[in-house]
């Protein structure tokens, strides 16, 4: 009898589980086909839209007007851009696929600049027709060498989760074909030097990368480094230690990390080894309540600057979170501001000490100026203006534009309803150089 | 005849304590906003005061929300340049302050009734408070252009004083100087009335002092005299006294328990309603935030649940470091340009593939994404970086390497 009711709930338990188990199953096999149709659907996207560039790149060559070009080449831009979110989808950013990403990104780039230049006025140079065409054939070569990729994958119904299998399980299997084929692209794509994309295009990748060349001073030792520190921080500190940087640092510099007593707190910071001049410093600790209003800290800030010996700076954003105060200053010089000489502090509304100090941007781009006389005058760059701009400030400044070349611009700050917008126009030839709209408060909102 | 001199007294005690009272009360309390200088990009009552204020005489045409942003800047800077003020600079002072309280109002109930309801509504002058709660489009036109009626009419108004006093219209420092000597005589005013006020006092005191004198004297007397039964007929009613005094001081202090119950029940009662809106409520200060330039509060989430998924065990420079190679990824062009694209970008982050991700990050996170969004960058532009006890991938470790912090090195 007993035996009896034991195998029922034995071979019962045991029905039950194998229904789990195979609902489980199923679960993840669903999930697994999810996953890889995201996978599969980016791979073939990006497939067909470098088919699509290159087609594109070949039509913009074929053009004899110059004036269409500019549609073709938006065009193009419109297509690059694409293609990099499609290989940003795909598992490769362990593989080494990071040459064509960057050549996808010189297209793109070199795309976009020649489309928003006025070609009716300042035509195609013969290096960039140069250029245009070795892109075509490069495109060319990477489209033959990701077709055959796609064709064995559809031949043989590769699946992009055993790429993630092989990449998880680290032991790379050498016989998987999609890795193998990406890698084929990535070695012909390596074989480009990259100073075909022309001198002004490698000066564009942002002013990243870019070392403290014009700081001045010798190089200082790792002593002379704990003394800037101490210096700089406002409060007694201990435990000081000094590192220095790796190989792989643009720049050097000593990474400083101290321990402030009297508010229990870790201070971190960095110095160039080149002059001594501090690169950052971030001291994290609890900020008590608020005593102190934006204002009076930005005086503190203000002071702290002065004390160390960073001048002409004029505050240009501040902006409270919660019960800390962040403030942007850039260098003004004979009241022409300049935005890429820009340095940036934290404070702390209780006691209104400073709490953090970057200034990267600051040390790598501040050097003595000689500011041009504007060629435009002050009337004709507001006539670029939307009429339906109220205007409401106005200032000359210099910018950092899009080829990373410093330009003299007008600056004018104007609303068109509750939207505030800031526009540079060229002091030199009064084309409209950027224009932001500056962002308003953002809601809170309100979970329901 | 003692027991007149004490009635006496007793009443005297109280008139003064009534006048005492009353002149407690008379004081005014004109000081609204608070004693700091409100400059651009500053939260909180301060800013909410200033927006409704200038709401009311058709400045700002914004959201009251308590956050100095531009559209607050510019309706600021409007009418300093309109009321010639010494600077035209939209750094609220006190000169500023006392203008703006002087020509206008702030319904401070309403605002805060509505800011708490979560209702969206209005501030302006010479339109009914009832209309401005929850209005529709139409009814906010209509307020709209009355108040900015009001100010034209305010702006001539101001003008022609500045005429009549001086005839002369354009030179401004003429009227700077003149709105100083105002102030200074306003402040003399105040001062002086603040003297007057001192002296009541003092007065008051005197009298306080010679009422004392009296009681002294007596009880001098009394002592001379020593009636000992009257001295105990006194001694029994000041005892009666205390006692009703003791008793009055408990049922008082009854009724403060009752009404404190009272209030805590009718918060209890408050929050159960709200609980949704509970987090928003206890804020008051602002219903907007700031936040740096291109980015917005659900890509600062999305950061902060990365970071904390990467780097939660981290000390906090460690956290603004994986935060930063987020922002550095960013602004390379070989990443995706979207901070979800970066984040999601597959088997970019361990966190993101083991779903760690999803935890609920910590308010040191949230500080460390504040912090590179706003500059700091700890890692010297890294746009990589691995935990080398766990990292799996040798191409890893071929990265040219920058620098360690904390667990992770950081690397190009």
């Amino acid at each position: 009898m007993i035996r009896g009711i034991f195998i029922g709930i034995l071979s019962i338990a045991v029905i039950g589980t194998s229904f789990w188990g195979y609902k489980e199953h199923q679960e993840k096999n669903a999930i697994l086909v999810q996953a890889e149709n995201n996978y599969q659907r980016a791979f073939h996207d990006l497939t067909y839209r470098v088919d699509q560039l290159h087609d594109q790149i070949g039509s913009t060559l074929a053009m004899n007007t110059r004036k269409s070009l500019s549609p073709a080449l938006a065009d193009v831009w419109r297509i690059t851009s694409e293609a990099q979110s499609d290989v940003g989808q795909l598992p490769l950013t362990l593989l080494p696929f990071n040459k064509t990403e960057e050549f996808l990104a010189g297209i793109s780039d070199f795309s976009y600049r020649t489309a928003v230049r006025d070609l009716e006025k300042d035509p195609l140079t013969e290096k960039e027709y140069e250029t245009l065409k070795s892109m075509y054939t490069q495109a060319a070569d990477i489209q033959q060498e990701l077709r055959k990729v796609q064709n064995l994958v559809l031949e043989n119904n590769l699946r992009w989760m055993d790429v993630e299998l092989a990449l998880a399980s680290g032991q790379k299997q050498m016989d998987n074909t999609i890795i193998d084929g990406f890698e084929t692209v990535e070695e012909n794509v390596k074989s480009y030097s990259e100073t075909e994309f022309g001198a002004s295009l490698t000066s564009m990748k942002k002013n990243m990368g870019e070392g403290f060349e014009n700081l001045k001073g010798n190089k200082i030792s790792e002593e002379e480094a704990r003394k800037v520190a101490k210096e700089f921080v406002e409060n007694e500190v201990s435990d000081i230690k000094v590192t220095e940087n790796g190989d792989g640092a643009n720049y050097g510099f000593y990474s400083i990390s101290m321990h402030d007593k009297k508010s229990s707190a870790d201070i971190n910071m960095d110095i160039t080894k080149k002059g001594g001049y501090p690169i950052f410093l971030v001291q994290n600790r609890d900020i008590k309540e608020k005593k102190i209003g934006l204002n009076e800290a930005t005086e503190n800030a203000r002071k702290f600057l002065k004390d160390h010996g960073f001048e002409n700076l004029d505050l240009f954003e501040s902006a409270q979170y919660d019960n800390i105060g962040v403030f942007s200053f850039v260098t003004i010089e004979n009241g022409v501001r300049i935005y890429p000489d820009a340095l940036r502090m934290k404070v702390a509304l209780d006691d209104g000490k400073v709490i953090g100090f970057t200034a990267r941007d600051y040390l790598a781009a501040h050097k003595k100026r000689d500011i041009p006389k504007p060629k435009v005058s002050r009337d004709e760059a507001a006539e670029m203006l939307n009429p339906r701009l109220e205007l409401q400030q106005e200032r000359l400044s210099i910018i950092m534009n899009e080829f990373g070349e410093e330009i003299l611009c007008y600056e004018f700050l104007g609303t068109i309803d509750n939207d505030t917008y800031r526009i540079f126009i060229d002091a030199e030839n009064g084309t409209e150089e950027k224009i932001e709209k500056l962002k308003n408060p953002e809601p809170i909102f309100q979970e329901v | 005849m003692k027991k007149m001199r004490i009635m006496l007294m007793v009443a005297v005690l109280t008139i003064t304590s009534f006048t005492f009272q009353f002149l407690s009360l008379n004081v005014p309390e004109a000081h609204a906003f608070s004693q700091q200088t409100i400059q651009r990009g500053a939260t909180g009552s301060d800013v909410i005061e200033l927006q409704a204020r200038l709401q009311y005489n058709g400045y700002y045409h914004g959201t009251i929300d308590g956050v100095y942003g531009w559209s607050t800047y510019w309706a600021v800077r409007n009418f300093q340049n309109m009321f010639g003020l010494e600077e035209v600079d939209g750094l609220v002072g006190q000169n500023t302050k006392d203008m703006l309280v002087k020509s206008t109002k702030f319904y401070k109930d309403f605002v805060y009734a509505q800011i708490n309801k979560g209702r969206r509504f209005t501030h302006y002058g010479g339109v009914p408070l009832s209309i401005q709660s929850a209005p529709s489009e139409q009814q906010i036109q209509k307020a709209r252009q009355a108040a900015e009626q009001r100010k034209q009419q305010q702006e001539k108004n101001y003008k022609a004083q500045g005429n009549q006093q001086q005839q002369t219209q354009q030179n401004k420092q003429q009227e700077q100087k003149n709105q100083e000597q105002q102030n200074k005589q306003q402040q003399e005013q105040q001062n002086q009335e603040q003297q007057n006020q001192q002296q009541q006092q003092e007065q008051q005191n005197q009298e306080q002092q010679n009422q004392q004198q009296q009681q002294e004297q007596q009880n001098q007397e009394q002592q001379n005299q020593q009636q000992q039964q009257e001295q105990q007929n006194q001694e029994q009613q000041n005892q009666q006294q205390q006692q009703e005094q003791q008793n009055q001081e408990q049922q008082n202090q009854q009724q403060q328990q009752e009404q404190q119950n009272q209030e805590q029940q009718n918060q209890q009662q408050q929050e159960q309603q709200n609980q949704n809106e509970q987090n928003e409520n206890n804020q008051k200060d602002s219903t907007a935030v700031n936040i740096p330039a291109g980015f917005s509060q659900n890509d600062i989430k999305l950061m902060a649940n990365a970071v904390y998924g990467e780097a939660r065990g981290e000390p906090y420079i460690g956290q603004v470091a994986v935060a930063a190679v987020i922002v550095n990824r960013l602004n390379s062009a070989t990443f995706p340009n979207t901070v979800s694209g970066v984040i999601f970008e597959p088997r970019a982050f361990t966190a993101v593939a083991d779903g760690q991700i999803w935890l609920t990050p910590n308010d040191s996170a949230k500080k460390a994404v504040l912090d590179a969004l706003n500059g700091f960058d700890p890692t010297g532009e890294a746009l990589y970086y691995f935990n080398p006890d766990t990292a799996t991938s040798s191409w890893i470790w071929g990265r040219p390497q920058i620098k360690r912090i904390g667990k992770h090195i950081f690397c190009e």
